[in-house]
């Protein structure tokens, strides 16, 4: 009797462990055949000279060496993506949290303010980096006339090498929408007791800002700053729809370069390489970004453990 | 003495409460028409005639100046101040200005032309939104190519990642926990580090201008969407998957009976965002299709604009077809959208 109940759980809990492996079967093909297997390759590839249009030779670590020594486009590639990274990820940061704030304050029609602030972030690609190469022409586009209506003669935006990247860091504030709403939540989850307990001992409206809103909600601050490191790395459309890199290559962003190297320069050797450092810098801010977190991220367990 | 103080306080609270609003309503107003106004810009670009869409400073409304037929030239109408009068007068050249409608009354007006007001009339050009659109490019086809596109990937995306996402939330085996740590650090991994070895892949097994390479990958899952959808199973009670298999119900049975219908938000959900990437991916049609008769809205919108810039009209009204899909699918979906967002950003 015992040995009978015995053998059917261990069939039953092997019966669970197929089917588990039937239906996460998908994921595991699809991870061995388009995750696993091609970065296995794409580390082979950056150790060689591989290319469409000649054989294939082991090169070592060439790659790497002219990457980080021979290549100034390399180095300035990285440049303009850090530049951008440095000067728009705080931007969308403050003005998302600002634009959160403000929502936040009881005002009449949130449903309606999130949904206007909002729609930027729905729309997005080709469509959107064609509108707004329209937006910055100096003769017709609206930026210029804005700033016209502030009486201040605009530049030439996309066509000036000293202005192109400015110009993509504010088309980026147009989507700040999309973080806003992630605050938004952030701060409708901080509980109306922190408040009133706070009013009742004398504490004005900077100072509850200051120490109830602001560490409640660096854990999505912290959130917001990873995803925008990652996704700066990634920004292609926008760029080669409106400028191809240039002019002068001002706009010529990381990912871009990659893109020039695999796809027109056929080298997909370096342009494996290429992938290969971008992924070690994306890793490397991450982890830096981690472990700063402990000094400004606030997470709720810490105020229990107190 | 207490009791005024303390309220003359209050008062001074409440003035300080509206007047905090007021200037947040300010703020607001002022931020969402900077924000809405490329969008505006963009309509009211689309109903123009390309001539019409250059001109500055912007005109909201799309108007056009009236001409009429002198003598078998088309003359500009002008505002004409007349013995304190305005009248409506075409032009004909040095300072000579007629009556449209009787042209031997003439008049010759010493204000110089451009002081002068050209009388305009609305005009919108909706046939922008359909001669336009396959004037030079045919856009419908590439609309047509998207949806093929956009269908098949979203049943792929679907049909594994709901089941990924069930054996991950419901079924215990050796490994599998391992397995779930090894997908969420997928999410990590920039797309470039496989880019290069897939496309030669794909290249290589002939799927180079098919449709094949934007479709098949969907069917095999993906971590963003597996994890949405598991948590969202997670919170769906077991008691329920129990009653079910009392009832006899298999494995396949818990799913379709029990956590579909509980899990329907997650689902719609994963299938908007799917189907918004899909639609406005640029990436991957552009290094895998070359064909033109195969191309997609993302690669016919960038190669109309990279070879007739110079239509902004119905360049501008193809960036709005493009746009409206998204645009409905979220005036529509909205709840599920903020939803979704946040769901990804707070438990992500």
């Amino acid at each position: 009797m015992e040995i009978v109940r015995k053998k059917q759980t261990m069939s039953l809990s092997r019966r669970e462990a197929i089917w588990a492996y039937i239906l996460i079967g998908p994921w595991i093909v699809g991870f061995i055949v388009f995750t696993l297997g091609p970065m296995i390759a794409s580390m082979v590839f950056s150790f060689t000279n591989y290319s469409v249009v000649h054989s294939v030779e082991f090169v070592g670590l060439k790659n790497f060496s002219e990457m980080l020594f021979g290549d100034y486009r390399f180095w300035h590639s990285l440049k303009v993506t850090l530049t951008y990274a440095v000067v728009a990820i705080p931007m969308g940061l403050v003005i998302g949290l600002l634009l959160a704030l403000l929502l936040n304050t009881n005002v009449p029609g949130i449903a309606v303010w999130r949904t206007l602030y909002y729609t930027p972030s729905v729309v997005s690609g080709v469509a959107v980096a064609v509108l707004w190469s329209y937006i910055f022409n100096p003769r017709f586009g609206i930026m210029n006339w804005l700033l016209g209506l502030v009486k201040i003669h605009g530049p030439g935006w996309l066509s000036d090498p000293k202005w192109a990247l400015p110009a993509l860091i504010i088309m980026s504030l147009w989507g700040v929408g999309g973080g806003m709403i992630i605050y938004l939540a952030g701060l409708q989850g901080i509980p109306t007791a922190l408040y009133e307990a706070a009013e009742i001992d004398g504490a004005n409206s900077a100072q509850r800002f200051l120490n109830i809103t602001l560490p409640l909600i660096t854990p999505v601050l912290f959130y917001n700053l990873i995803i925008g490191i990652i996704s700066t790395f990634q920004i292609f459309t926008s760029v080669y729809v409106m400028t191809a890199g240039g002019p002068v290559e001002s706009t010529l962003f990381y990912n871009l370069y990659l893109y020039n190297n695999a796809f027109r320069y056929q080298r997909m050797g370096y342009a494996s390489a290429l992938a290969w450092m971008l992924f070690l810098v994306v890793l490397l801010m991450t982890l830096l970004v981690f472990r700063s977190s402990a000094a400004w991220v606030y997470y709720e367990g810490q105020l229990r453990k107190r | 003495m207490a009791t005024i103080s303390l309220s003359t306080r209050f008062r001074g609270l409440r003035f300080q409460k509206l007047f905090g609003k007021i200037m947040a309503l300010f703020l607001l107003t002022v931020g969402s028409l900077l924000v809405m106004l490329p969008l505006v810009w963009m309509l009211s670009t689309s109903l123009k005639t390309d001539d019409n869409a250059v001109v500055f400073p912007p005109e909201w409304i799309p108007r056009e100046n009236l001409k009429v037929d002198i003598d078998g030239k088309p003359r500009f109408v002008y505002n004409v101040p007349i013995n304190g009068e305005m009248r409506q007068l075409a032009f004909l050249g040095k300072k000579v200005f007629v009556n449209p409608s009787n042209p031997t009354e003439q008049y010759t007006i010493d204000t110089p032309v451009a002081k002068l007001q050209k009388v305009s009339y609305v005009s919108i050009h909706w046939e922008n939104y359909f001669s336009g659109l396959t004037k030079n490019v045919p856009f419908f086809s590439y609309m047509g190519n998207t949806l093929i596109i956009v269908f098949w990937s979203t049943v792929g995306v679907l049909i594994s990642c709901i089941l990924v996402a069930y054996g991950f939330s419901r079924f215990r085996a050796p490994w599998i926990d391992i397995l779930f740590l090894i997908l969420l650090s997928t999410i990590m991994l920039p797309a470039q580090v496989t880019l290069i070895p897939t496309f030669v892949l794909f290249q290589k097994l002939g799927w180079y201008d098919t449709y094949l390479p934007l479709i098949v990958p969907a069917f095999f899952a993906n971590a963003w969407d597996v994890f949405l959808l598991r948590q969202f199973f997670m919170t769906v009670p077991l008691e329920l998957d129990d009653a079910a298999k009392i009832d006899g119900a298999g494995p396949l049975g818990v799913l379709w009976h029990i956590l579909l219908p509980q899990a329907w938000p997650a689902v719609a959900t994963v299938s908007i965002f799917h189907i918004l990437y899909a639609w406005n991916d640029f990436f991957g049609p552009l290094i895998y299709l070359q064909s033109q008769s195969k191309w997609t809205v993302a690669i016919g919108l960038q190669s109309y604009q990279a070879m007739y810039s110079r239509q902004l009209a119905s360049m501008m009204s193809a960036a709005t077809v493009t746009m409206l899909p998204c645009l409905i699918i979220f005036f529509i979906a909205q709840r599920l959208f903020i939803q979704g967002v946040v769901v990804s950003g707070i438990k992500g």
